[in-house]
Formats: structure tokens, C-alpha cells, sequence
């Protein structure tokens, strides 16, 4: 614990020249293109875009299930070549491993990296005491609430002490409630371990709720369309969504996203079918009733 | 619960209720919430007694239509030959003879199935070399190897566990793969990214994940293994709760074909209900 709390910052994720192609039938597709991104040691980054956009296969990419097609992923300087424990990682789908007990998915990396079982044993009561679970430590994950799961599957996720987190829409299965609760606890985590985060999202407002900085992408083949920063004062209060601040950069991120959706939609929502959005809004724009 | 049975004794349903939770209340509570426990109970029990009472009926009256039960004993003449035969040494000798082939059969064939399973479903090459012939030799029913068995091995005896071994080897194999298919690949994923390597992937997610099919696989293989063993040991054998059956219909000791018939469904029955138990000690996460 006090290794992992203790670290020098570090976690320095750089993305370059990044593309990403597979096979079909009809020749190659294009699911992401020209990529640049960074995120700094101790930065939490976002990346948001309509649904199909690549953010899950640059996430991936990152953490090493897959290979670019050009360009190169390094983590501190070091190149990626495949999975790690050095890149933690939490997916939407909670996956923890039904036949293991919550402690137990949590020991799961460090088990993995030869700790003996006493020793791993206490670490993952300790994490699990940090995240409130210390109580459900000998449950199976059925009988646990998503929410739950998803602490779970943070704490595992950062139990081998990695360097980076990447979130694939960590919270997206989850009820309004809960998702504020989890980013909440994802926020102390992350400032607590000084860890670089990578989180995917579709959501605009978690986005810009967690992230220090905010990258948005372009419809398929997707690339960065604009790079936010996002300048709110930490910590950061659940009222604070409803300030002057937020809601603009909240309104830049939405249009942003709103013209790369309507691409992806391959224009089936043309100018003159949101012009009759705002008639039947009696006057309002879409805009002002968002 | 166990409160509730440490006071059936003196109280009674009429008793006023004077505490809070007096006997009444924790047996109306009790009856409550293990309602259609007991209902399926009491209606499993009248309905194997009814199967009795008609079975009774219709050989007592010897009833003809268009079946005959002119032959067929009755309950009451099994259960004299079943008091009989309890104390019958040679009895005994069938009935372990006959689990002793299921032990040996099923066994070697959960051994040989189940690993060979994972590694088909894990490495693709292993996978195409040996699934063409497995799906070759699968629809043959064991019966059908009698005659080979016999050709193949030595002994008798080693020909009928053959046969076990193959009716209860396909199922096991089949499930076993199925289970290896559907082991959902971002588990995979997220062992790697915790740092597992194949081996401890193997042992940790992808056995573990399979296990549920491995267990259907174990229980439709031991229905199998029986199946297989009676009728080897009905064409073959010298021994055997199946040769015991077959002896019983060419001695013309017709309430001992019944019994023979009972024997090997409890056998059945006692066989499955061993798998299902260990299949909850080994998947404790699979308890409701």
C-alpha cells in the first residue's frame, strides 16, 4: 500500500501518429486516424465522441490489446506491446470473475505477480477497506449491486500499483445516483494514488466533471477533433454543474459532439429536420431546452 | 427455523400465542416461506404412491389392454424378493460389481474428456486435428461398440467398462468444449491486464468458466455411462445389476426383473445426485 501511495509520479501515456485499421470483406476500414494524444503523470484525461467513434479502440490500443496499424503507444517512454499490469484497466461489463470472491478478484494481480497469500491477503483488505467494501470481502460478485461491482473492479484494477488507469465507460451500466457516487469515488481514489487516468465516456458532463482535460473525436474514422481543457477548480462539488463555467464548456463540448453525431449518422437528421425540432419546441432552441 | 423444531414437542397449534414469537407464529412463518418446498414434496410423495397404487391395481387384476400385465409382478412381490435379496451375497456382488465398471468407466473418461476438452477448446490445431474424428465415432451409441469391445480387449470385463468409458466419454467431451466456447473473452482480458500469462489464464479463468458446462457434461455422462453399462452387461456380462435383470427374464423370476429395473434406477438416481454435490462443493459461487 504505502508503495503504491508513496510513487513518484509517473504514467506518462503518449499516442502518436496513431491509426488503426482491420480487415473486412469490402478491403480495409478505417476505425481511427491520425491520433495524437497525451496525458501527463497525475492527469485525468477524457475522451468523449458519438457512439462508434474508435475511443474504445484507442483505449484498447493503449492498454494493449491492440496493435496499431501505424503510429506508436509508450507509456513512459517505453513502447506497448501487449497487456500489463502496469496498465490497469476497468471495463463497462464490471468483469470480475464470478468463481472468486470480491478479496479474492482483488488479490487476482497480485497473485499473478507471486505475492505470497498472507501478504496479498492484507493488501486487498486494506484497498477494499479504502473503497468501503471490507464487509463484502468473502461475497461472490452475483450478489452485489453494480455500483459495487464497479468499486470492485477499480480496486483491482489499481491493486498491483499500476501506472495508469484506462476506464472503458466504466460507469455506463449504472443508475443516475450511483454514477455520481462512483465518480466521486473515483475522484478521491485517483487523487489519493496520483495515478494518470485515461477514461472513455459518451457522457459530457462526466467528462468534464472528472477530467482536467477532455478530448473530442470525430465521427468514424475517428480522430481528435478538438482538445478542452478543463480549468475547474478541484476538489470539485456536485453543485458545481449547475455553474456559469461548467455549463459553458459544457455547451462548446456539446456542439462539438452534436455535429460529429449527425455525421455519423450519415446525415439522416438534415438541418431542415432540426429546424422542425425547434418548431415544435415553440420557439425554444434545442439547445436552450438541452 | 431450529427453533421452530426444538418446540413442536409441547406446543401446539391451539396454543395462545403468549410471547411474541410463540411456536404458532414461527410455524405459520416457517410454513410460509418454505410453501412451495412442501408443496412440491407432499405432491411428489402422492404421486409416487398413486404410481404404486395403479401399478398394484393393474397386476393384482391382471389387467389386458393392449399391454398385458398378465407376467408382470406386483409391488408387494418385489418387495418380498428386494427383502430376499438384501441378504443375498450374489446380489450385493452384482450391484458392486456393476458400480465398480460406472466408477472405472466414467472415471477414466472425466479424466480423459474433460482435459482433452480444455485443450481442444483453448489451442485451434488440437481442435481441428481431433474434432473431425470425435464427431465421426459420437453418434455410434455404445452399444453398437459391443462387438469391437469384445474384438479389442482380453477380458470381458475390460470390454463392458470400454463401453461405459465411450457412452460417457462424447457428452463429457461435447460439454467441455461448449463451456471452453462461451467463456466470455473480456474476462480474458482482464486477467492480462492484472498480468496473467496463459498458463495461470487457463487455470484461472478459462477451467473455472467452463466448469458449469463441465458439470452438465459429468451429469448427462454418468445417465450415459449407466445406460451403456446395463445393456454390455445384459449382452456380455456374467455379472452385473443389468446381467442380474436379463438372468431374472430367462429364469422366469419375474418380480426379480423388476427389482433388478428399481436397483438400477436408484444406482442412476443415487449416481447423479454424487455429481450434483460435488459439482456445489467445486462451484460454491454457484449457489443460490
Amino acid at each position: 500500500m504505502n508503495e503504491i501511495l508513496t510513487k513518484a509520479p509517473q504514467g506518462h501515456i503518449e499516442v502518436r501518429n496513431f491509426s488503426l485499421s482491420y480487415d473486412s470483406i469490402e478491403g480495409p476500414v478505417q476505425a481511427v486516424t491520425d491520433t495524437q494524444i497525451h496525458v501527463k503523470p497525475g492527469e485525468f484525461v477524457s475522451i468523449v465522441g458519438p457512439s462508434g467513434c474508435g475511443k474504445s479502440t484507442l483505449l484498447n490500443a493503449v492498454a494493449g490489446f491492440l496493435k496499431p496499424t501505424t503510429g506508436v503507444v509508450t507509456v513512459d517512454g517505453e513502447r506497448v506491446n501487449g497487456p500489463s499490469s502496469e496498465r490497469g484497466m476497468v471495463f463497462q461489463q464490471y468483469s470480475l470473475f464470478p468463481w472468486k470472491t470480491v478479496r479474492e478478484n482483488v488479490e487476482f494481480g497480485l497473485k499473478m505477480r507471486g505475492m505470497a497469500r498472507s501478504q496479498r491477503e492484507r493488501a486487498a483488505r486494506t484497498l477494499l477497506g479504502l473503497a468501503g467494501l471490507e464487509a463484502f470481502e468473502k461475497h461472490y460478485p452475483d450478489k452485489l449491486s453494480g455500483g459495487m461491482k464497479q468499486r470492485v473492479g477499480i480496486v483491482r484494477a489499481l491493486a498491483t500499483g499500476p501506472k495508469v488507469l484506462l476506464l472503458d465507460e466504466p460507469f455506463g451500466a449504472l443508475d443516475a445516483q450511483t454514477r455520481v457516487i462512483m465518480q466521486q469515488i473515483l475522484t478521491n481514489m485517483w487523487q489519493r494514488l496520483k495515478i494518470s487516468v485515461l477514461f472513455v465516456t459518451h457522457d459530457i458532463d462526466e467528462a468534464i466533471f472528472l477530467s482536467d482535460r477532455v478530448y473530442c473525436m470525430t465521427a468514424r474514422p475517428g480522430s481528435i477533433k478538438a482538445e478542452i481543457p478543463i480549468p475547474l477548480e478541484r476538489p470539485r462539488q456536485q453543485a458545481m454543474m449547475m455553474s456559469s463555467e461548467f455549463l459553458a464548456l459544457r455547451r462548446g463540448l456539446m456542439s462539438l459532439i452534436r455535429e460529429e453525431s449527425i455525421k455519423a449518422m450519415g446525415g439522416e437528421i438534415t438541418d431542415l429536420g432540426m429546424q422542425g425540432l425547434n418548431i415544435e419546441l415553440h420557439g425554444h432552441s434545442l439547445a436552450d431546452v438541452i | 427455523m431450529a427453533v421452530a423444531t426444538t418446540e413442536t414437542e409441547p406446543a401446539s397449534d391451539a396454543a395462545p400465542p403468549a410471547k411474541p414469537t410463540s411456536f404458532g407464529t414461527l410455524a405459520l412463518r416457517w410454513y410460509k416461506l418454505n410453501r412451495n418446498g412442501l408443496r412440491a414434496t407432499a405432491i411428489g410423495i402422492i404421486s409416487l404412491l398413486v404410481f404404486l397404487l395403479v401399478w398394484h391395481l393393474l397386476t393384482t387384476y391382471r389387467v389386458v389392454f393392449f399391454v398385458r400385465f398378465t407376467n408382470v409382478p406386483s409391488p408387494l412381490a418385489v418387495y418380498a424378493s428386494f427383502t430376499k435379496a438384501i441378504h443375498d451375497p450374489k446380489f450385493l456382488m452384482h450391484i458392486l460389481l456393476s458400480c465398480r465398471r460406472i466408477l472405472v468407466g466414467f472415471s477414466l473418461a472425466a479424466i480423459v474428456g474433460v482435459p482433452l476438452g480444455l485443450v481442444m477448446g483453448r489451442f485451434k490445431l488440437v481442435h481441428e486435428i481431433i474434432f473431425p474424428v470425435a464427431e465421426v465415432l459420437r453418434p455410434i451409441p455404445a452399444i453398437a461398440w459391443v462387438p469391437m469391445a469384445i474384438m479389442l480387449w482380453p477380458t470381458n470385463e475390460q470390454s463392458i467398462v470400454f463401453i461405459t468409458f465411450l457412452g460417457s466419454f462424447f457428452p463429457i467431451l461435447v460439454n467441455t468444449l461448449h463451456g471452453m466456447s462461451l467463456v466470455d473473452p473480456v474476462l480474458v482480458r482482464a486477467a492480462q491486464c492484472l498480468g496473467a500469462r496463459e498458463r495461470s489464464i487457463f487455470r484461472e479463468v478459462y477451467f473455472p468458466a467452463s466448469l458449469p458446462h463441465i458439470f452438465t457434461g459429468l451429469t448427462v455422462g454418468m445417465g450415459v455411462a449407466w445406460v451403456s453399462l446395463i445393456a454390455a452387461e445384459m449382452i456380455s456380462g456374467q455379472y452385473g445389476i443389468g446381467y442380474f435383470t436379463w438372468e431374472a427374464y430367462s429364469l422366469v423370476q419375474y418380480p426379480d426383473i423388476a427389482l433388478g429395473m428399481i436397483a438400477i434406477g436408484v444406482l442412476g438416481l443415487g449416481s447423479s445426485l454424487l455429481i450434483r454435490g460435488a459439482g456445489q462443493l467445486v462451484m460454491p459461487w454457484r449457489l443460490k
